[in-house]
């Protein structure tokens, strides 16, 4: 091996960090590491780190672009890539110096920590993880390599269930009501209230839910839907939108929890590298290294940073109240390893913000607000007394899940025509048109009939439909 | 717990370049779009009369890949420094940082991608699909022969036997024959068989050699402007290109003229203005020269093109005529251009509708009037040439 360490020497770090990982009370899976080189790890970067998965040419563009900018040193790679697998998988580069291996193994036990315990992960059954990408893999190269089928037939679906994959629930934590609690909901909520004075009242009429109605309640998960509901489907389709549709959500814990994930592996990897005790000389590299990763990105949000922040934050205010704080923190105070530890486990990056961001916080971060005017990008709110609360909103408007379109199926017989009536859920922030266009046109190849979604559009109410190859836009009368 | 380190191993890293495939597919994808867009491509100035190792840069759509996203009035929020004021400017369009999540924001359209100009040009006429062309239009000279071997016969003339092969033959006969009958072992003579010998075969092999000229004419009189001759030469570039690509030996030779013809270098040829009057008679003249002294065409494929505004002095019509009826009988094919840019103002009569007179089965007419009618008419240009083949 050329680089500047040994295999026993990582073991043997890894024993002292393993000591303080559990001293500090981390509760990880097993973990396992593997050595490898840069273009292995680009190779496991556009995978997501998988050891295996489906091919799709969106990964070998991905990678062209990773490579060219790593190329022209417009990026590094990252230290590290971790998994949420049991036991989790995480990925060392050779090339890195000793201490950059440390510092990994630190960061990486919490990640993992993050990974087995926070609410949002429960759902990603992460003993499977491993054989259920493999198997999907698979599944995915045996229909291309099917002669009825090929590679013709499955690219197409494929990128059409890409452009819809993250259209899926967002919280997994909230279980998925099957058919019959629907109708039993739709039922209970069309009977009369419950009325303490009818003998005095008219009784009201009884209107019939229409319970005929697909879906009864707006649906979320776009893929699932037309998966069941669009008789033309043949068995490997129906697969293939089932496995797109999974492999987004297990994604999605990742993408809701990224700031305080990050921030909660960098808080820890700086806790358990400060009482290792390192020699001097890596004690100064981990010190420009932190500095590196955890450095504010001015004009964007450093994830690492701003979760490093607020979790110092949350144990600070915890251990040592300033007076004013004290209401905060409540009567039987916990301490802020305590504290710390319960926040781990049930807030997402929205609520972990939401409560946890402070004034102070943002005032001290310099958040600022902005707009794109013209073309260009314009400060439209710095954090001053009247705005923060706003920067504050659009911050959680903006993490997680928050950056994609709430968009949901609502009728899938839309004038008695099975045509597929969808309405974005609109906040304030129009959809791309241009996108907006062509993510509707594999909507209607995979739904096969034409597609209407309602959305704004400038403050007006409009249907966009797409049928006939193309997209018409009419407004809502 | 127990922690597994695995240490690298670099004949696993270099047998796995799992990725090899998808980018090999997105590839294609690139290739595919860029194909869609040739053209756009080709009324892109910059292509022409560039080196055929240049790399052009090409601009590509098609290969994003589309989600729901939001548009522009979506804000977002930033870190900045305590001099961070309202109404500062911090970027363009794109924002920095998070682009990377998926369903974040539309993407920078990063594609622009470098294709060699000759790869390019191959795209070009792979789409032209012009399989007869080529046979029916070529004559070729047999300019060597030589002769390759080609495997062994059981017959042949006596100068070729192999004498080494035959002997291995007739061994291995021996031993057939001693296996069969243990009896035979005794020592006897063991002649060589009419089956043993071994033949070398050769095969002729002819290589063809195919010459084409390009005789481009074009119009260099006073109410040629710029945007004409742009066009002109656009069309030029293609034809010479195509031309390039079927044959070995490609020779172009460029004649301009106005009231006199002359033969010019390809700068001067684009670049130089002329002013007077147009006889297109004396271009024709002028190339039917060229071809006769130095391009005979028994030995050469001749392809000409005149680009003109058709703006021609009718005392000349008659002489242009039976020179185009002349220069037609000489050449594979012979086009007549005509370069009318929308808006430049009609005038002029056209000599499209003149030349309609003239039969000859191999002579064709475009008209140009944009940048994008360059491409589409060159389609059609050799278009009409296959159909004409395919029925001939």
């Amino acid at each position: 091996m050329p680089a500047g360490f040994t295999i026993q020497e990582l073991e043997s770090w890894n024993e002292r960090i393993l000591v303080l990982v559990e001293k500090f009370g981390l509760d990880p899976y097993p973990q396992e590491f593997e050595i490898c080189d840069h273009e292995q790890m680009l190779g496991y970067m556009v995978y997501s780190g998988m050891p295996s998965h489906y091919p799709h040419w969106s990964y070998g563009k991905n990678f062209e672009k990773l490579k060219t900018l790593y190329d022209y040193g417009v990026s590094g790679l990252p230290y590290e890539m971790v998994i949420n697998s049991n036991p989790s998988i995480a990925y060392l580069m050779r090339d890195n110096s000793l201490l950059l291996q440390v510092l990994t193994i630190a960061h990486v036990y919490g990640h993992n920590d993050f990974f087995k315990n926070n609410f949002t992960f429960k759902s990603t059954r992460a003993q499977y993880t491993i054989e259920t990408f493999k198997a999907h893999a698979n599944r995915i190269r045996h229909y291309m390599e099917d002669p009825s089928i090929g590679l013709e037939k499955v690219e197409p679906i494929l990128d059409a269930a890409h452009a819809l994959s993250v259209q899926c629930r967002r919280n997994l934590a909230i279980r998925k009501p099957s058919q019959e609690e629907d109708v039993e909901r739709r039922l209970s909520e069309s009977a009369p209230a419950h009325d303490p004075f009818h003998s005095i009242h008219r009784r009201q009429d009884y209107v019939a839910p229409d319970l005929n109605r697909v879906p009864l309640y707006p649906e979320e998960d776009l893929l699932l839907f037309i998966r069941d509901h669009n008789p033309l489907f043949s068995d490997w389709e129906k697969d293939i939108l089932t496995i797109v549709h999974e492999e987004a959500q297990y994604f999605i814990p990742q993408m809701e929890t990224k700031i305080m994930n990050e921030g909660w592996a960098s808080f820890w990897h700086k806790r358990i590298l400060d009482t290792l005790e390192l020699p001097q000389g890596m004690q100064l590299e981990f010190v420009v290294r932190h500095n590196q990763v955890l450095s504010p990105a001015r004009g964007s949000i450093n994830p690492y940073h701003l979760g490093m922040k607020v979790w110092e934050d949350i144990e600070r205010r915890w251990d040592k109240p300033a007076v004013d704080e004290k209401r905060d923190t409540g009567v039987k105070a916990k301490t802020g390893r305590e504290k710390v530890f319960e926040v781990r486990e049930v807030e997402r990056d929205a609520s972990f913000l939401r409560r946890y961001l402070t004034e102070e916080l943002i005032r001290e971060l310099n958040l600022f607000e902005y707009q794109s005017r013209g073309g260009d990008q314009v400060v439209a709110r710095v954090a001053d007394d009247d705005n923060w609360r706003a920067i504050k909103e659009t911050l959680i408007k903006n993490v997680g899940t928050g950056t994609i379109p709430v968009i949901k199926i609502e009728d899938a017989d839309y004038n008695k025509n099975r045509v597929l009536f969808l309405r974005h859920y609109h906040d304030g922030r129009d959809l791309q048109l241009e996108y907006a266009e062509k993510t509707l046109r594999y909507l209607h190849l995979l739904w096969s009939r034409e597609v209407v979604l309602e959305t704004e559009i400038n403050g007006k109410q409009s249907l966009l439909c797409f049928a006939d190859d193309k997209l018409t836009i009419k407004p809502v009368h | 717990m127990s922690t597994v380190f695995r240490s690298y191993d670099s004949a696993s890293s270099q047998r796995s370049d799992r990725c090899a495939g998808d980018r090999q597919r997105h590839r294609e994808k690139v290739h595919e779009a860029i194909r869609q867009n040739i053209a756009d491509i080709i009324s892109e100035e910059s292509i022409i009369g560039k080196d055929r190792d240049r790399i052009i840069k090409v601009p590509i759509r098609g290969v994003k890949e589309y989600r729901f996203v939001y548009g522009d009035n979506a804000p977002g929020v930033g870190q900045g420094g305590p001099d961070t004021q309202p109404g500062q400017v911090i970027g363009k369009g794109e924002q920095g940082g998070d682009g990377q999540q998926a369903g974040d924001r539309p993407g920078v359209d990063y594609y622009e991608t470098d294709v060699a100009l000759d790869e390019l040009i191959d795209m070009m006429f792979e789409d032209l699909e012009l399989p007869y062309l080529e046979r029916k239009h070529l004559r070729q000279m047999e300019v060597e022969q030589l002769y390759k071997r080609k495997g062994y016969r059981k017959k042949g003339i006596r100068i070729r036997l192999d004498k080494r092969r035959t002997a291995v033959s007739r061994v291995k006969r021996k031993k057939a024959v001693q296996r069969a009958d243990a009896f035979a072992l005794r020592p006897q003579r063991f002649p060589f068989h009419r089956d043993d010998l071994v033949y070398r075969h050769t095969v002729t092999q002819v290589r063809r050699e195919s010459n084409a000229i390009v005789v481009c004419i074009m119009d260099t009189s006073g109410s040629m402007d710029t945007m004409k001759k742009y066009l002109a030469r656009s069309f030029f570039f293609l034809l010479y290109r195509f031309v390039c690509t079927k044959y070995q030996n490609v020779e172009i030779v460029f004649v301009a003229h106005h009231t006199e013809a002359a033969e010019v270098t390809e700068d001067e040829f684009f670049h130089k203005g002329e002013a007077g009057g147009t006889f297109i008679s004396s271009g024709y003249r002028k190339a039917l020269e060229i071809i006769e002294q130095r391009y005979h065409p028994s030995l050469w494929n001749v392809y000409v093109f005149h680009c003109s505004d058709g703006d021609n002095f009718e005392s000349d019509n008659a002489a242009a005529l039976q020179a185009a009826k002349d220069l037609a009988g000489v050449s594979n094919l012979f086009g007549y251009g005509e370069v009318k840019p929308l808006g430049s103002g009609y005038y002029g009569s056209s000599m499209i509708q003149f030349f309609s007179q003239l039969a000859a089965d191999n002579f064709q007419t475009v008209q140009i009037q944009r940048k994008e009618d360059i491409w589409p008419a060159f389609k059609g240009f050799l278009s009409r040439e296959r159909t004409r083949d395919d029925a001939a």
